[in-house]
């Protein structure tokens, strides 16, 4: 019973939040001094012309009513026209999203992986110089800025490893009519060292999480048990401490994965990787305001699922959280 | 508060120097390497104009020439001494930071006390307006905020401050909470003592610690933050940031030329004073409460989520 009501509670949170984000959208864009007209900074704008978008973007109407339409909208998943290519919004998000996707998924693979390698390392030898390293690389990693990391890898990795920075794709492979397999490992080496980047950058939270997941388990009386019937330490970390310490491990995949996705912003940036970041960034670039919106309103909505996702998976794996 | 009380109790000076959180302090590698660390950033930041080698706008030499006796960190894409624009950097990063990390501080000790103290509907509904700003991924909403306000110094300040009050508010509310109801706040209260003078005079005390350790990891978030929304093209061009010379250089092709001495100088930079100020922070934070439940250990999501209660937390 207190489980259902939880699950509604937190659907019911996730949803208003969303709203509240599509409200901040609306009231941010629109309480900003003069409007996207005066924003728009286009010199051979007539007055004629600016009435006439005024009308278009119905900014002639009071802003209550703006609030209402805007709503309605966004209701039937209209969020306006790009000011860029006079198109609709909505569609041109899915594809860079799609792009995004894959990419934050190798990064999340890299991180658990380097993640649950400094995390065992500093848990079984505990107190040692190891620890300390592998602690603190973790932390490095974590204060640096994303955007610099990215750098340092064209700067310095991308040349040894033979790995492209630019784009998604080699827009020239297209001539050679390549086989299935050629387009995968194009696409995929396009993904290394972005994916690389946020892996390094993340990976410290998952070393802590790891640690002390480990260090928790490794007080439990069937640790003490099994190193009484005289397991090795490795073995005690194989088969019982490391499976119990998943559930935080799991969680926090999800928790990044939705932060992530506004993570990426920096990464694309550098990368020029054409996603739902790099689409943000031009946007601002070209004053595509329009275009920010409905990228900011993804995003939120993205990272929000997949923290409801986190919290319903919570349950699955401990119940004892709702009674 | 009688005279007759005070007659009684001969109340101890109370010295900074004995402060239970400072003795701690003291005996922690970890405060004392941050705050030295920490004081040289500042004494930096605060001699640039004397001790930069160069001015903030001369020009020096080629565009990109690498790093020679004259110029130990080569020049920028301007023909600027690096040396120089990294101190200048320091003074602008410290001010965004420390700025920024005051907005958030008073915003969210605001919030954070008026939820805790007065409790009730007060407390549901800033709780739950909080709860909406830590669900929003704060990086977009930047973005967006300074895509319309414009490129200013002071706007920065304004949107990482005011996105940043979050986890502020959270921490102090709790705490807040749990001072309300200690047996001397109520005994001041049954003697007549207004809600304000309670906040003032005894509330506020108890959280000042917390607050300040809050604040001086809040002062790397914004530090952290200002690097990205520069990078993303919206910073303030007339103030040279340690993000902006990240930008600059990135934007006009250090990479290609090879110009590392442009780029690897203020990242460094940034992640030195990040680890000072959260080793600070958290050693200051370690000292209030050794077994404090918010544990900030990344720069990237600092925020106390609003997550499920955990099980040991109903007991």
């Amino acid at each position: 019973m207190r489980s259902t009501e939880y699950v509604v509670r937190r659907i019911a949170f996730a949803f208003a939040t969303i709203f509240v984000a599509a409200t901040l959208n609306f009231v941010i864009f629109r309480a900003a001094p003069g409007d996207a007209t005066t924003a728009m900074r286009c010199l051979s704008c007539t007055d004629e012309v600016r009435a006439q978008l005024r009308q278009e973007l119905g900014l002639d109407k009071s802003k209550f009513q703006q609030y209402v339409i805007y709503l309605k909208d966004l209701a039937h998943g209209d969020l306006g026209r790009s000011f860029q290519n006079r198109q609709p919004v909505l569609p041109q998000l899915w594809q860079p999203l799609k792009n995004t996707l894959p990419m934050l998924l190798l990064g999340t693979f890299f991180s658990i992986l380097f993640g649950l390698i400094t995390g065992v390392v500093a848990a079984w030898r505990r107190g040692t110089l190891p620890e300390r390293l592998s602690v603190w690389t973790g932390l490095a990693f974590f204060s640096l800025p994303t955007q610099w990391l990215g750098i340092m890898l064209i700067l310095y990795l991308a040349d040894p490893l033979g790995l492209p920075t630019n784009g998604i794709s080699d827009p020239y492979l297209s001539f050679s009519n390549p086989s299935l397999w050629a387009e995968f490992t194009d696409r995929l080496s396009h993904m290394v060292l972005p994916s690389l980047t946020l892996g390094l950058v993340l990976f410290g939270e998952y070393t802590l999480i790891t640690r002390s997941a480990l260090l928790e388990t490794f007080g439990e009386d069937y640790v003490l048990t099994a190193r009484a019937k005289g397991l090795t330490t490795w073995q005690v970390v194989r088969t019982h401490a490391f499976r119990n310490s998943l559930l935080p491990i799991t969680t926090l995949i999800f928790i990044s994965l939705g932060f992530i996705t506004a993570g990426s912003i920096l990464i694309e940036a550098v990368f020029n990787y054409p996603g739902i970041g790099l689409l943000t960034y031009q946007s601002v670039f070209q004053k595509d305001y329009p275009m920010l919106q409905g990228a900011f309103l993804v995003i939120t909505a993205s990272v929000v699922i997949a923290n409801l996702i986190a919290d319903l998976l919570y349950i699955k794996l401990d119940p004892r959280i709702v009674e | 508060m009688s005279a007759q009380a005070e007659g009684l109790v001969v109340a101890p000076r109370r010295r900074l120097r004995d402060n239970a959180v400072v003795v701690a302090l003291r005996g922690s590698h970890q405060a004392i390497f941050g705050g030295a660390v920490l004081s040289v950033v500042i004494l930096i930041a605060l001699l640039a104009p004397w001790i930069a080698p160069y001015g903030e706008h001369e020009r020096v030499g080629e565009v990109f020439e690498p790093p020679s006796s004259a110029h130990w960190l080569g020049l920028d894409d301007g023909g600027f001494d690096m040396v120089s624009l990294m101190m200048f950097g320091t003074r602008v990063s410290l001010i965004v930071g420390f700025s920024a990390a005051l907005v958030a501080m008073l915003i969210g000790g605001s919030v954070g006390i008026i939820a805790g103290f007065f409790g009730g509907r007060t407390d549901t509904l800033l709780m739950r307006i909080t709860d909406y700003f830590i669900s929003i991924p704060d990086l977009p909403l930047m973005i967006v905020v300074a895509a319309v306000w414009g490129r200013s110094l002071r706007n920065i300040i304004l949107i990482i401050g005011v996105i940043y009050w979050t986890s502020t508010a959270r921490v102090v509310r709790a705490q807040v909470k749990s001072v309300r109801e200690r047996g001397y706040i109520r005994r001041t209260r049954v003697l007549g003592a207004s809600n304000m003078r309670l906040i003032v005079r005894h509330v506020l005390p108890q959280v000042a610690p917390l607050l300040v350790a809050t604040s001086v990891l809040m002062v790397a978030y914004a530090i952290f933050a200002e690097t990205a929304i520069a990078f993303l093209g919206l910073g303030d061009p007339s103030a040279t940031s340690w993000g902006l010379l990240i930008e600059n250089a990135f934007a006009r092709d250090a990479i290609t030329v090879g110009a590392w001495w442009a780029i690897v100088p203020p990242g460094i930079a940034v992640a030195i004073v990040v680890v000072a100020l959260t080793m600070l922070g958290t050693a200051i934070e370690d000292a209030l409460n050794p077994r404090l439940r918010v544990s900030h250990v990344s720069v990237r999501r600092f925020k106390l989520r609003a997550a499920p209660p955990r099980p040991e937390d109903e007991t």
